[in-house]
């Protein structure tokens, strides 16, 4: 290791020395003062300038310590090559297959450890299969079923009166009012002669219309409704889907309608369902069939 | 006098537990290269202490938040300091953090600096990683740190992801729904795979205490020993230098651990530690009380996830509505910005050493830096991938960018479509241009042949302290004019 020269730092004037001194100085104020704060009831905003401050002091002093009065000469290192010499690497090759002779000469103990040691791996696979449920029919089927209330969040049935013309109304199958597959919005159109292609008719009562709320693309809720162009907007990735044509996406990422559940009244007025949805709701999977 | 003797004393007290040590362990000869070891300087060398300052405040502050955090989905009421949600129900992880917030003291400051050192951990690291790959400080023989330090951004992206999604508010709630979409797009395993990290179907009983163990134990043992087998690397290789008087392949020229260095290093520390306590105290992130407990059922406009995450949700948006079926199978759209895009991406960073040795034939091994100028071609790619993650993270931001500027959401997509094919190559055409001509300028006096880049090793364009062949020495060089002009003839 030799000198090649002085480093390029500033000189050590008394100007960074008080420098020095002074930012010391005001870190430890700084850190005094946050224990009064902390011990009169702390404060989140002063806290963290009193941290800030006492952890800046210390650092900006030193820094300039180190620039200005420190030594700061450059040095230069030898750089060696980082590969090993060849002697060295033939000595670890003859030590490998010294004991790789050992070791091969008997085939089968050394077929029967790899062996344990491939089973042994298998079966620590399988606790891994209790962190959760086998993936089931579950991601193909809602608690919505045949004669199932529709209820608000508030376990309230729903008639459909109920839903504000032009308005949407977020309702549950009852008793699932937790299920997060089976949220469905109610949407009231001002006239059902509005529906076009793609609305199943037989599933609407009268102006409303159910569809999932669940995006086809990423499971957000879509939660933005549009009443001038009945457009449903969600939020997360804006997929647009067209409330008038069977709920068909016409921008965004989404690739599929959302699916329209079957919905009836019952004998007291109040909006069922009549089945679960005609497809998978929510985000696509590799096996779910259409 | 007895000053002086007292000093005397105390000195021998050092030597007496350096000895005590010494006499044990035998650490004389490893101290001594250890306060000997020689740091080049250069500004952009600090970049990757940045990112390693800041994981330290992450580990200290995170420390002290597992204190007080409960990252249990079972059902709890708020009573507390922060009126507007007294008496609603939530989980007990959303309410130890609204207390961790409003009624433990110091407790909001701990964990603002906590999610702005994680801001800053990340950005540091990208920082950090674009200066490595501008100045290929990749090629061999630092291609193994460039493959720890990849993959210590992914997981640093990955961890805070994990650390923002524990709080259970309405915005982790969906980043978490949009994970669990993502993974489940991925084919025969997808719907595996997320039923066993959600413990079901979405929202899943078990996530946030998953995401607790891996955020807290299993993701940042694994960033300690590889930030540790990263510095390993760098002393056991030696830093690279940039070119100028005296250094050369076979050597480093800079300052010594000891002490300058030293205290010059902590004294960033302590400064990165500040500069974030000021952001934690003074800058609000992530005000989990105005989203509110995660409903399933609702969700906010304006969810945009960390910065680090931004390019992802750029990508699902920006994503047409494709998606490939066959024999009663499909292949979901977010597969491809969700899964493909980010395997993509980050298989070329790790594969880019090996691509460009490869492209460039150049297998020798590297201890001086290029400037970027000097490569052209791999300046002007990396601009244009920089340009297009850009572009995309813009793109997770249109919902904000539309109201902001007051244009439709569906104008500015397709502009964000548009400008993602062409921005990245318009950034790199003009990266390309800028190198050659700042290049062409360095190349003084005339004599060389004109289409010539300058001589790697005189990168100040003064011409002096040139070192001949002779004084270079070295059998590790290449010569930079050969690698220049295979790169040349690649580009024309």
């Amino acid at each position: 290791m030799k000198q090649v020269g002085p480093g390029d730092e500033a000189p050590a004037t008394r100007g960074a020395y008080i420098g020095v001194v002074l930012a010391l100085s005001l870190s430890i104020v700084a850190g005094l003062a946050l224990a009064v704060v902390y011990s009169l009831g702390g404060q989140p905003q002063l806290e963290g300038l009193l941290l800030a401050v006492s952890l800046l002091g210390i650092g900006v002093g030193m820094v300039i310590w180190a620039k200005r009065f420190l030594p700061n000469d450059e040095v230069e290192e030898e750089r060696h090559p980082l590969a090993s010499e060849p002697e060295e690497v033939a000595d670890v090759a003859r030590e490998v297959a010294r004991g790789e002779e050992a070791i091969g000469s008997r085939r089968l103990i050394v077929g029967l450890i790899a062996g344990g040691l491939g089973a042994l791996g298998l079966a620590l696979l399988f606790p891994v299969r209790s962190l959760g449920p086998r993936p089931g029919r579950g991601l193909f089927r809602t608690e919505m079923a045949e004669g199932r209330r529709l209820v608000t969040a508030e376990k309230k049935p729903v008639r459909p009166d109920d839903v504000p013309i032009s308005g949407v109304l977020t309702v549950w199958p009852e008793g699932h009012e937790e299920a997060a597959d089976s949220s469905t919005l109610l949407i009231r159109v001002e006239d059902e002669s509005l529906f076009r292609e793609g609305v199943k008719r037989a599933w609407t009562v009268g102006p409303v219309v159910a569809y999932s709320k669940l995006c086809t693309h990423t499971g957000c809720p879509v939660g933005l409704y549009q009443a001038e162009e009945h457009l449903l907007l969600c939020p997360c990735h804006q997929s647009t889907f067209e409330v008038l044509a069977g709920a068909r996406p016409i921008f965004g990422p989404a690739t599929r309608a959302l699916p329209q559940l079957p919905m009836g009244v019952d004998e007291d007025g109040f909006l069922v369902a009549k089945g679960d949805f005609e497809h998978p709701v929510g985000p696509g999977f590799w096996n779910r069939s259409r | 006098m007895s000053s002086k003797k007292e000093k005397k004393e105390k000195r021998s007290r050092v030597a007496r537990t350096a000895s005590f040590v010494d006499d044990r362990l035998g650490m004389a000869k490893f101290a001594r290269t250890a306060l000997r070891k020689v740091f080049p300087d250069h500004w952009s060398f600090l970049l990757g202490e940045l990112a390693l300052y800041s994981f330290i405040v992450l580990l200290l502050t995170g420390v002290y938040l597992t204190f007080f955090f409960d990252p249990s989905q079972a059902e709890a009421v708020y009573e507390g300091k922060y009126e507007a949600l007294n008496g609603v129900p939530m989980t007990r992880a959303y309410k130890s953090a609204l207390e961790l917030s409003f009624d433990v003291r110091a407790g909001l400051v701990m964990r603002q600096i906590h999610h702005w050192a994680a801001v800053v951990f990340v950005a540091a690291m990208v920082v950090h990683l674009a200066r490595v790959f501008f100045t290929g400080a990749f090629r061999r023989p630092r291609e193994i740190n460039w493959i720890v330090g990849v993959t210590l951004l992914l997981l640093g992206i990955g961890n805070g992801f994990a650390g923002y999604s524990l709080l259970d508010d309405q915005l982790s709630g969906t980043g978490l729904r949009i994970a669990y979409s993502i993974v489940l797009s991925i084919p025969l395993i997808g719907t595996w795979i997320t039923s066993l990290l959600f413990g079901g179907e979405f929202p899943g009983p078990d996530i946030i205490e998953r995401l607790y163990v891996i955020h807290i134990l299993l993701v940042p043992a694994i960033i300690i020993g590889l930030l540790a087998a990263h510095l390993a690397m760098v002393v056991r290789q030696k830093h690279t230098q940039f070119t100028g008087p005296h250094r050369r392949e076979d050597n480093v020229v800079g300052e010594r651990v000891w002490p300058t260095y030293a205290v010059k290093a902590l004294g960033v520390l302590f400064i990165t530690t500040g500069v974030l306590a000021a952001l934690g105290g003074l800058a609000q992130i992530n005000p989990i009380w105005i989203y509110g407990p995660f409903d399933p059922a609702e969700v906010s406009s304006a969810s945009q996830p960390d910065w680090y995450v931004g390019w992802l949700d750029g990508a699902l948006r920006v994503m047409p509505a494709w998606e490939l079926r066959a024999f009663g199978f499909e292949l979901p759209n977010p597969f491809f910005p969700g899964v493909l895009l980010p395997s993509v991406t980050f298989g070329l960073m790790y594969a880019w050493p090996f691509l460009e040795a490869r492209w460039t034939k150049d297998r020798d091994d590297h201890h001086l830096l290029d400037r970027p100028r000097d490569r052209p071609v791999r300046t002007a790619f990396g601009v244009a991938t920089l340009a297009f993650y850009i572009v995309l993270f813009m793109g997770g931001a249109s919902d904000v960018l539309a109201t902001t500027f007051g244009l439709s959401v569906n104008q500015l997509i397709w502009a964000i479509r548009v400008s993602l094919l062409l921005v990245p190559i318009a950034a790199g055409l003009i990266a390309l241009r800028l190198c050659r001509d700042l290049a062409a300028r360095d190349v003084e006096p005339p004599e060389e042949p004109s289409h010539h880049a300058p001589r790697g090793d005189d990168l100040d364009g003064t011409g002096a302290d040139q070192p001949t062949n002779g004084d270079r020495g070295s059998t590790l060089e290449t010569d930079p004019v050969l690698v220049r002009e295979a790169l040349e003839s690649k580009i024309q």
